[in-house]
């Protein structure tokens, strides 16, 4: 491999990395807050391509301008999944992994029905915005801009649930109720509130992917599925719970494949990043960046 | 008559009324439906083995069942080998992949370890999607003969099917019946309560997962293989995809989580409705099935979620877990 094709592939798989990492860092964030496993994340993911393309269709503006409302969107469908599904899933008393895993599941059965209702089994499209199709050129380097977009928006959430979870009273609400579910009703903060918030932003967060990828990615009931089962790789190679060991974990996971997909047929590509989930696991059972 | 003793009852009990059906049934379909329930129920009964008294969430299963169906469907259409000795094979392989993968598996806990299980079967689907010697994408049609008990093919008549899957649940049945009461039944639910108490009480933690891992893989893989004889084609996406994972964890999880009866009560709610709504509503493709069937498996699980075993035992002690 040429230097140049080395750096192509570097960069698409960077780039895909850091969507990754914006896909995980919700589910990640959930389950730091609370221990719950999310397995309808990749739903989703769905719904706010599904919600860009609807937008898009109704209104015609580009999907960069729609971003900001479908995030919106996105952060009172959390809110809204956490008081109707999983506020009633933590209160069971007994197997609550496996009550979590299968009513979130049956979440996401439901909005996969919902999807096909309203859009049919088809798969859409959004054939022209500013971004899709364009590419940029660095020195001989071929960067497709919806992904450079989506890059850069990912480094900025990223930095901003730095800022958020460091230097405001929510942020310390958060990592408060994380440690002591129990201590934090004492000091008057309101568990139910904190959780809602909580999964009110990390489904914005895939929110804010759902819109890059709508730009440049074919929208059907189930795309979510491969995006999700990436996006739990990623969580847990990371370590579950740590934040910024998703963002990691989402950069080696993109270049991994990325790397892989040169030597491998297309469709064998995600071996590889198995097996490196297998290969960290086995070696550090709580991923790179775990608390165990 | 004791408590165990009045379950041989109720299954003798179940088993006749159940045999009985296929008599009263001929409609072609509902008696698919009636061997579905069954296998499932058997499926997850396996699955309760390593998932539900051992308290190892695996959400791989479907690598086990893919082994199963494409032993049994390798050994038949290729060398004419008749199913009973396939699925056998199957269920042998297995087994010993259920070994090696518990070896660095079983060091792994909750989530980590469900997602490896996750991962390996994956692995599995993507290597038998690419192996050609086995179909590859397109996978195996089983050759037509005339109806047998050797080659496991009924074209017209479906009850011997319903025989088939009942049998089959009735063994995985006895096997958890016989480990409740034994050493390893104990050594399970230690391990899945608090596996470091039991560690320093001498139970060999270590060995107890290994062992409930054979058992359930090896069952699994027979379950495989006889849905491979039912269907007569199996491909990588029917056989050994995601949702096969979770639809063997499922019954047992509605139903009621490490009990006996769970799976059977679990599948006979959950596999006929989702049958009678994917066909009586998902030929439209708009969804409608999806939609009860999801909100389904949410509410049970909200509702109940010790399973519905539980509506039946007032005074039964819930599996107290921290």
């Amino acid at each position: 491999m040429t230097l140049q094709a080395f750096l192509q592939v570097l960069a698409s798989g960077l780039l895909m990395g850091l969507l990754y990492a914006l896909i995980a860092v919700g589910l990640s964030l959930i389950f730091g807050l609370m221990d719950v496993v999310n397995f309808a994340h990749g739903e989703f993911l769905m719904v706010a391509m599904y919600a860009t393309f609807g937008l898009w269709l109704a209104t015609s503006l580009d999907p960069v301008v729609l971003m900001p409302a479908v995030t919106a969107l996105m952060f009172v469908l959390g809110a809204l999944a956490y008081f109707g599904v999983v506020r009633f899933a933590m209160r069971a008393r007994t197997n609550v992994g496996m009550v979590q895993i299968f009513a979130t599941f049956g979440l996401a059965v439901l909005i996969q029905g919902l999807a096909q209702f309203f859009f049919s089994p088809d798969y859409r499209s959004i054939p022209k915005s500013w971004l899709g199709g364009k590419t940029l050129d660095i020195a001989g380097v071929f960067l497709p801009l919806p992904q450079v977009f989506g890059g850069l928006i990912s480094l900025l959430a990223f930095a901003g649930l730095y800022l958020l979870m460091d230097r405001t009273d929510f942020g310390k609400a958060l990592e408060a109720t994380r440690e002591d579910q129990g201590a934090v009703a004492l000091v008057g903060i309101d568990r139910n509130r904190v959780f809602a918030l909580g999964w009110g932003l990390g489904v914005a967060l895939v929110g804010l992917a759902g819109v890059v990828l709508a730009i440049f990615y074919y929208i059907h009931p189930h795309v979510g599925g491969p995006f999700a089962l990436i996006a739990y790789v990623v969580v847990a190679l990371g370590g579950f719970g740590s934040v910024f060991g998703a963002l990691a974990a989402g950069l080696i996971v993109g270049v991994i494949e990325a790397l892989a997909a040169t030597v491998l047929p297309p469709a064998m590509k995600s071996i590889a990043v198995y097996l490196l989930y297998l290969g960290v696991v086995f070696v550090r059972p709580s991923g790179l960046f775990g608390r165990l | 008559m004791t408590h165990r003793q009045l379950q041989l009852v109720l299954l003798s009990g179940v088993v006749i009324a159940l045999a009985i059906l296929p008599r009263v049934i001929t409609d072609v379909y509902m008696l698919n439906v009636l061997v579905l329930t069954l296998m499932y129920a058997a499926l997850s009964q396996s699955w309760n083995i390593l998932g539900g008294y051992c308290g190892q969430i695996s959400l791989g299963h479907a690598l086990y069942f893919g082994v199963g169906a494409y032993a049994t469907s390798v050994f038949y259409a290729s060398f004419g080998i008749t199913p009973w000795l396939g699925a056998l094979a199957g269920g042998v392989i297995s087994m010993l992949l259920a070994l090696g993968l518990g070896y660095p598996c079983f060091r792994l806990k909750g989530h980590y370890f469900s997602i490896a299980t996750i991962v390996i079967a994956e692995i599995g689907l993507l290597l038998v999607h690419n192996w050609d010697a086995v179909g590859g994408a397109l996978g195996i049609q089983w050759p037509i003969g005339p109806d047998s008990w050797v080659t496991l093919q009924f074209a017209r008549d479906k009850a011997p099917y319903v025989y088939l899957a009942l049998g089959l649940f009735v063994i995985t049945w006895l096997v958890t019946y016989w480990i409740e009461d034994s050493r390893w039944g104990f050594w399970w639910r230690a391990v899945k309560d608090n596996p470091e108490a039991a560690e320093s009480l001498g139970v060999e933690v270590f060995r107890s997962k290994m062992a409930a891992a054979a058992l359930s893989a090896f069952f699994t893989a027979l379950g495989g293989g006889f849905y491979a004889a039912f269907v007569s084609y199996i491909d990588p996406e029917s056989v050994m995809t995601f949702r096969f994972s979770l639809l063997f964890a499922l019954p047992a999880v509605l139903g009621g989580i490490g009990t006996l009866w769970g799976p059977l009560v679990g599948a006979a709610v959950l596999i006929p409705l989702t049958e009678i709504t994917r066909s009586y509503m998902g030929g439209s493709g708009n969804g409608l099935d999806l939609i009860i069937y999801g909100a389904l498996i949410m509410i049970i699980s909200l509702a109940k979620p010790e399973g519905i075993l539980s509506l039946f035992h007032r005074n039964a002690k819930p599996d107290a877990r921290p």
